[in-house]
């Protein structure tokens, strides 16, 4: 892989790739409804391409079994402008075509259907990784990427690796993930990818204003936001999950070897394979006299 | 077990010239009978009665000693050993019964049993080994502080602390370099001196230039050998070998011939060295037959004015007729040069010189000459890789860490998946019940009945009010400037900049400390031994103490950064709790059981 360092950027042409939480039982308790918050996210897409004729922007649902794209605006037919209308008749069909899809695969799959079942997040970033990717690869001069995750469901803590694999992945391209709290949780998960990508973390207050927040901070593009005070977040919960049982812990056991974590001693580590049962040789009766 | 008999010389005290007698040790006891009938150190002693023993580390001819430290008061019984074999011998019999005897009887609580163990490991030190824990310390001063603090203040034994580090101390050692010195690159250049007043003219030779002459000459080597001392004496040798380099170097051929004529000693040291113009051939045979040197001399400038190689200011002429030595200097550059490469191939520390004669004698035996082809080549094949190697620049072999090594990714990735099933299948029913009732289906539902709405409803415009607007906008200025006053009341960001500088040295030394004790604390489990026990309770005691200081420190913290203290010292106390909370489980468990002290 090309590194990104070495491509060239168009300073103020953004690539926005939109992680959309479509998690059915979280919108069916939310605050918001999920026509509301389509809206404003419509709006949200719409001003972004309006800034800068150049801007593309992606939006990627993730849903409790799967994840798919829902809107290119490189798509767009080459007359057609950037209309609010054309946008959102574009997005809200293959919204809605995803949505009844990924019922169909809830239905077909009956250890996800759960009242508490996590959008697949890991899922959704990755597939904006792999488009960002893409455009890397394209071209010589390529617009500054960006993902803004906008989630309500609490985190899955089984998807804990692939998640901070993709977090470090999108570190190592230099892609800041942004990421705003529809919901009433914050998430663990989200604060470290802001963090460790330098993106912006935000948790709303007023939700009804969702896209006054979505406006003020995060449309600017990268190049900007070196001359805007942006919000910062003032904790991050860095409690890392268990791999064997996929809790959030505070404390645990560390794989010596891999730093796999595990909340129960182990005696062996199910992702190396080192054995910890052996005792190790005890250092203070150690000296013995045939030495 | 046996027994054990053996000459040794008991010394009441280590500055005891020592009494020459019989040392006779079995399981239960040992008897000294001096050869002196009428000495009064005669003993005959129960091996219960001795703690343990001691052992100096013999270097250069000091005495070998073994000291046995009797139970009830100080000092012991000292031997003194004809060499270090049998003391080993001795240590390692007295180590057997001492353990034997000490495994049936329990150590008493009041004598910590793991004193003599640790005077023995002290014992047991090198120079260097202390000297690399010195440096640590030396370098690091927080390190330095850790070790006054609990090895000086006697929590931790000097080899509990180290254990812990052991890879820094390995670190160290790597450090050094494993590099054995090499012949110096210049040319063995014997120069006479002259005092300027009488005609004496003084040669100056050095083992090491010994060393070296005998690896460039062989024939000196084979002369050494044959004449010293049978012969003649050394300093004769000597004198003969300066004489024929003096004559050399004179380039008075016709004294040389001479000279060489009437003296077969000096004559050997005038002609050609033999065995080197046989290796030359052999070496000729090697060479790539497609190579012609000949065809290069021309290109050379060597026959031009001004050209050529000077040695000692005069131009070198090739004396073509003379029968005897015609070293020229490239001559001796290049054997110079193969011997240096060659490098120190013996590990003779000797300086004598007839031990070192011999032993690069033995060294150089050729191979026979016979040898097919592909051995020499594989020899040098072999001599190639040996000597490109360069110690420094490899790696440590012996890695103190396992290699990480994963198995087969696909492996962990399914039983992740697996056990991410489990999971959910496991707690469905109860998070249900917890959560909202909607089923998937009503959910999925939902969900579609909003996508209508909004393709019925289209996007209402506008989408926010401007006093929601307005509010969001205040909102998040608050939050931003909020934060920014904070950065800029404590620049040096986090907790510790708010604290008073004494406060944040005694807090960061609390911390430094409470880890070092905690490693130590969690490292004694499960406590297995008597000595890990008496551990934990030291430990544990200063832990108890440092828990006192930080409760003092948080209630005598002024009020305005009591807050903040609070939340430094938190963590550290919940470390220390979940310390004593194990401690106190374990006694608990342990007295369930019943038997504590036979439970180890």
């Amino acid at each position: 892989m090309t590194s990104a360092h070495s491509k060239l950027y168009s300073d103020d042409v953004s690539l926005v790739v939109v992680v959309v939480d479509t998690n059915p039982f979280f919108w069916a308790a939310a605050a918001l409804p999920f026509a509301d918050f389509f809206a404003h996210l419509i709006h949200f897409v719409n001003s972004i391409l309006l800034l800068n004729h150049l801007n593309r922007v992606v939006v990627i649902a993730a849903g409790v079994s799967s994840c798919a794209y829902i809107l290119d605006s490189s798509d767009a037919s080459p007359s057609g402008g950037v209309g609010v209308s054309d946008t959102f008749d574009k997005a809200s069909r293959k919204a809605e075509e995803f949505i009844a899809q990924d019922a169909r695969a809830t239905a077909a799959n009956s250890s996800v259907a759960s009242a508490n079942a996590a959008s697949l997040l890991s899922g959704a970033l990755s597939l904006a990784l792999c488009y960002i990717q893409r455009i890397f690869r394209s071209g010589t001069r390529h617009p500054q990427p960006r993902i803004l995750c906008l989630q309500g469901s609490p985190d899955g803590p089984e998807q804990y690796v692939a998640v901070m694999n993709s977090i470090f992945s999108a570190q190592r391209s230099m892609v800041p993930i942004d990421s705003c709290i529809v919901g009433t949780q914050d998430s663990a998960f989200l604060q470290q990818a802001s963090y460790i990508t330098g993106g912006v973390y935000l948790k709303p207050q007023e939700l009804n204003g969702l896209f006054q927040y979505l406006a003020a901070v995060f449309a600017t593009d990268l190049h900007s936001r070196a001359f805007l005070r942006l919000p910062k977040t003032l904790g991050v919960d860095f409690r890392a999950s268990c791999f064997c049982h996929k809790k959030t812990i505070d404390m645990g056991y560390v794989c010596s070897v891999c730093l796999s974590i595990f909340c129960k001693n182990q005696k062996k580590c199910s992702t190396c394979g080192s054995e910890f049962s052996r005792v190790m040789p005890d250092l203070n009766s150690m000296p013995d006299q045939s030495k | 077990m046996g027994s054990m008999t053996i000459g040794a010389k008991y010394k009441t005290t280590i500055k005891d010239p020592g009494t020459p007698g019989i040392l006779r040790m079995n399981d239960d006891r040992f008897t000294f009978t001096p050869n002196d009938p009428r000495s009064a150190m005669k003993f005959n002693v129960d091996f219960r009665t001795i703690k343990g023993h001691k052992f100096n580390k013999v270097e250069g001819n000091k005495a070998a000693l073994l000291n046995l430290s009797k139970e009830d008061k100080a000092g012991g019984y000292i031997f003194e050993f004809d060499n270090v074999g049998n003391r080993d011998l001795c240590r390692d019999f007295v180590a057997r019964v001492l353990g034997k005897h000490q495994g049936t009887v329990p150590p008493r609580p009041t004598v910590a049993p793991e004193n003599s163990v640790a005077s023995a490991a002290l014992e047991q030190l090198s120079v260097a080994e202390v000297e690399r824990r010195v440096k640590l310390l030396r370098e690091d001063s927080e390190l330095q502080k850790l070790h006054k603090k609990f090895v000086l203040g006697n929590i931790l034994q000097e080899s509990e602390f180290w254990a812990t580090r052991k890879n820094l101390l390995d670190d160290e050692a790597n450090k050094r370099s494993k590099q054995r010195a090499g012949f110096k690159n210049s040319l063995v250049d014997i120069k006479p001196t002259t005092d300027g007043r009488t005609n004496k003219v003084t040669f100056q030779i050095t083992p090491e230039m010994i060393h070296q002459i005998f690896a460039e000459k062989p024939a000196v080597r084979r002369a050494y050998l044959d004449y010293v001392p049978k012969k003649m004496v050394e300093t004769r040798f000597w004198e003969k070998y300066c004489r024929a380099e003096y004559l050399f170097r004179t380039k008075n051929t016709a004294a040389a011939t001479a000279e060489a004529a009437g003296d077969e000693e000096l004559a050997i040291f005038l002609k050609n060295d033999d065995i080197l113009a046989k290796e030359a051939k052999l070496k000729i045979k090697r060479v790539d037959p497609t190579l012609d040197m000949e065809a290069d001399t021309g290109d050379d400038y060597i026959h031009l004015p001004d050209h050529g190689i000077h040695r000692d200011g005069n131009k070198e002429t090739i004396d073509a007729d003379s029968e005897l030595a015609r070293r020229t200097l490239s001559q001796d550059l290049n054997r110079h040069a193969a011997v240096v490469l060659e490098g120190r191939s013996l590990d003779v520390e000797s300086t004598d010189p007839k031990t070192l004669a011999e032993a690069l004698a033995r060294s150089k035996k050729e191979p026979p000459s016979t040898s097919i082809d592909d051995d020499a080549n594989h020899e040098r094949l072999v001599k190639v890789a040996r000597m490109t190697e360069i110690e420094d620049l490899q790696a440590p072999r012996s890695l103190p860490y396992a290699p990480l090594c994963i198995k087969d990714p696909r492996e962990y990735f399914d039983s992740q998946q697996a056990n991410a099933l489990r999971s959910l299948g496991g707690s469905n029913d109860g998070r249900k019940a917890r959560t909202c009732s909607l089923s998937t289906e009503e959910a999925f539902h939902h969900l579609m009945d909003q996508m209508s709405s909004i393709k019925v409803n289209k996007l209402n415009c506008p989408i926010i009010q401007s006093d929601m607007a307005l509010k969001v906008l205040n909102e998040l200025n608050e939050g931003i400037s909020r934060s920014r006053r904070l950065n800029l009341k404590n620049p040096q960001e986090g907790l510790l900049g708010q604290l008073p500088q004494h406060t944040r040295d005694e807090l960061m030394d609390h911390w430094t400390a409470i880890q070092e004790l905690l490693r130590h604390f969690w490292s004694s489990y499960p406590i297995t031994s008597a000595v890990l026990y008496n551990k934990v309770q030291r430990v544990k005691e200063a832990m108890t103490q440092i828990y006192q200081k930080l409760q003092l420190i948080k209630e005598s913290a002024q009020p305005d950064v009591r807050h903040e203290i609070s939340r430094l010292v938190k963590p550290m106390t919940q470390a220390l709790d979940a310390a004593f909370n194990h401690d106190l489980e374990q006694q608990q468990k342990s007295s369930k059981t019943g038997n504590r002290h036979n439970g180890f």
